[in-house]
């Protein structure tokens, strides 16, 4: 019933912003050569993790002539489940569509296309009078296992020579509501650790063996920065926000990496090289000297089969603004812009979509 | 004749509006057994004792929900009933009274505050200073399964004190109502008597017992329910602890947490499913506060009080 009102008032903002929008067509439309097409309106929803990169690309786009897109930042989950029921026209999601959600798809409206449009890093950020603290995968799961209690614990003090550690209890920090930054970061921990793999697993939420449970990103920052011996994990954009140390980690080619853009940018470059044909990659702890362990994809999920050909145009093209022209925004908003070999996968997913039973122009 | 029709037209439409309140309590518990039914199925009453919390499994049990809602709320009136009786005493019998209004008006601002802003207010003030308290506690008293555990600040402690503090304008508030009611006579006949100010007061709550007990239970129907300031500070974990200083977790806080990325149906049925064991603990704590109002009135069978008003935060789901 929650959700049902979370629609009602997702549906009575997009009719602001619709309103808001139409206005800036109008004063655009006089001078844009594209002004001729008919206005097409698109919806879409899901990731809040997405949403200040899509306000910024989507804006950009409806400047240049192109559709008028209406994206409403209710979370993955809901962004997935939306698209599924055909509610809205796309899902963005920091997770891919698991087996039952995409029997629930087929059942629906037919098969669907992952297309990866962004990329992310998830800072672990500590609260301690050390400056770049390091951490391996193995440590950073017992950690969160409960298995090492202390910062002074030797298994820390053996990676991180000449450093005095103190004594603080570890304070573990994580998130409450499901997330997809959750995803990212549990996905991490299960391929690093077999036993966090058996006893939590990789998902949105999972049963926490240890911890502060603290709300959205913002809450897991503060409550890292205000408790000392915190530690806690959150998108790159908010160690940056508040001025948090971020651990640096060891990647998979055993070099210690700090979070950045580039890290994340060189993982999902790296991991474009085995990817699956449905692009539904999880790259954490990918391979390459210079890649960041814990980063992730976000993906805009749609249906292959468009059945409405107007939207079903638009909606490609949107597509390719997004993955292509859309990606000049990524940098300054904290995003890793997509790297060329994923751009090309994309270009072959996007391509696979028809239009009202033909292939898209 | 005419006066008659518009009589009955009167108590038709007064009549369908009562009716309502019926269909609607009806409609939304149907309506949360009908979107939970997946998870009772699968966990029938076991539901109700299940420790485990895991999405991923696909394993749910309430236990920790259960008890982190209503400790925190008990905790919550332990606290705020001294207060707001004191503050409901002194506004209506002690103080001057120039300082009557303001005070009363400072008191009803407290219920005003949205509870987003107490709980922010929870984070970096409220939290910080428990935290200190928390690590000053003198260790034997830390040996105690009341204050075992690491002192993090979050925790019910502090969902507790924050619930107190959000609980005690209600209380007050309706408690002060019912002192003013009480007749001058009452008074005027305890000073007659001999009374001391302290002994004429106890005579005036007294005579208004059951309006007190109404307005506390008042105050733990708004504890029951209350969810953003206390996931803010209750530290969000699913664990059934005696201690003030472990995390833990309420029905409210769930929902609101986790349904927004509750992706799976089993998942979601068992989040309403919390949902309407919430709706139903309210209608049974409800029923208990009537009990007891009912059983001191026919101890103290010639009291007129004012019916003790007890609401149900909205359910969250």
């Amino acid at each position: 019933m929650r959700k049902t009102l979370f629609v009602i008032l997702a549906v009575a903002l997009a009719g602001c912003q619709q309103s808001e929008t139409t206005t800036t067509t109008g004063t655009a439309g006089t001078t844009a050569a594209a002004a001729s097409a008919a206005p097409v309106r698109l919806q879409g929803a899901g990731s809040t993790f997405d949403t200040p990169l899509f306000s910024k690309v989507f804006d950009a786009y409806q400047k240049q002539g192109g559709a008028e897109v209406n994206y409403q930042s209710i979370g993955s989950g809901g962004g997935v489940q939306q698209v599924i029921k055909g509610v809205v026209d796309f899902g963005a999601s920091d997770y891919p569509l698991n087996d039952e959600q995409t029997k629930a798809a087929e059942a629906a409206g037919g098969p669907v296309v992952h297309v990866p449009v962004t990329m992310g890093a998830v800072s672990v950020g500590y609260n301690l009078p050390v400056e770049g603290l390091r951490l391996d995968g193995p440590t950073l799961a017992d950690i969160y296992l409960g298995k090492i209690t202390k910062w002074n614990d030797r298994r820390i003090a053996a990676i991180n020579p000449g450093v005095q550690l103190p004594s603080t209890a570890i304070a573990v920090v994580h998130r409450a509501d499901g997330s997809g930054t959750t995803f990212i970061f549990t996905s991490y921990l299960s391929a690093v650790s077999p036993e966090w793999k058996s006893k939590a697993g990789a998902a949105g939420s999972v049963k926490w063996p240890v911890g502060i449970g603290a709300k959205g990103s913002e809450g897991v920052s503060g409550q890292v920065t205000n408790t000392p011996g915190a530690v806690g994990y959150f998108e790159m954009a908010y160690a940056n926000l508040n001025h948090i140390k971020s651990a640096v980690l060891k990647n998979a080619g055993g070099r210690f990496v700090a979070p950045s853009v580039q890290g994340a940018a060189d993982a999902g470059a790296s991991a474009a090289n085995n990817m699956p044909a449905d692009l539904k990659a999880v790259f954490v702890n990918a391979p390459g000297d210079t890649s960041y362990p814990i980063a992730g994809f976000s993906w805009i999920i749609v249906y292959q089969n468009q059945k409405d050909a107007t939207k079903g145009e638009a909606l490609v093209k949107l597509l390719r603004y997004t993955v292509h022209d859309g990606q000049q925004f990524a940098q300054a908003l904290d995003y890793a812009p997509l790297p060329k070999p994923v751009q090309d996968l994309d270009d072959q997913a996007i391509a696979k979509i028809s239009v009202a039973g033909h292939p898209a122009q | 004749m005419q006066r008659s029709a518009d009589d009955r037209l009167f108590r038709l439409m007064t009549g369908a509006f009562a009716a309502l309140v019926l269909v609607i309590v009806i409609g939304i518990g149907y309506e949360l057994w009908a979107q939970s039914v997946l998870s009772i199925q699968k966990f029938g009453w076991s539901f109700w004792t299940g420790r485990t919390w895991d999405p991923v499994a696909g394993d749910f049990g309430a236990l920790p929900f259960i008890w982190g809602t209503i400790y925190s709320s008990l905790l919550a009136l332990i606290l705020s009933t001294p207060i707001a009786l004191g503050i409901a005493i002194f506004i209506s019998e002690l103080s001057p009274r120039s300082l009557r209004q303001p005070l009363g008006y400072l008191t009803e601002l407290l219920a005003a505050i949205p509870s987003i802003v107490y709980g922010l207010w929870g984070i970096f003030v409220l939290v910080p200073i428990v935290r200190k308290a928390e690590i000053l506690l003198p260790d034997p008293l830390r040996k105690l399964p009341l204050f075992s555990g690491a002192p993090l600040g979050v925790g019910m402690g502090a969902a507790g004190l924050i619930l107190a503090i959000m609980v005690v304008p209600y209380t007050s508030s309706v408690a002060r109502e019912i002192l003013k009611n009480v007749p001058v006579a009452q008074r005027e006949a305890a000073y007659a008597l001999g009374s001391t100010r302290w002994e004429a007061i106890k005579v005036a709550i007294g005579y208004g017992k059951t309006g007190i007990i109404g307005a506390i239970m008042l105050g733990l129907g708004r504890a029951l329910g209350e969810t953003m300031a206390v996931t803010m500070v209750i530290g969000n974990a699913p664990q059934v602890s005696l201690s003030l200083y472990a995390p833990q977790y309420t029905m409210a806080a769930v929902i609101a947490n986790e349904f927004t990325e509750a992706a799976e149906e089993l998942y979601l049925h068992a989040l309403i499913e919390i949902g309407l064991l919430l709706f139903v603990i309210t209608i049974v704590v409800n029923i208990l506060s009537r009990l007891l109002i009912w059983s001191t009135r026919r101890r103290a069978p010639n009291v007129v009080a004012v019916p003790p008003v007890v609401e149900e935060e909205e359910a969250a789901a």
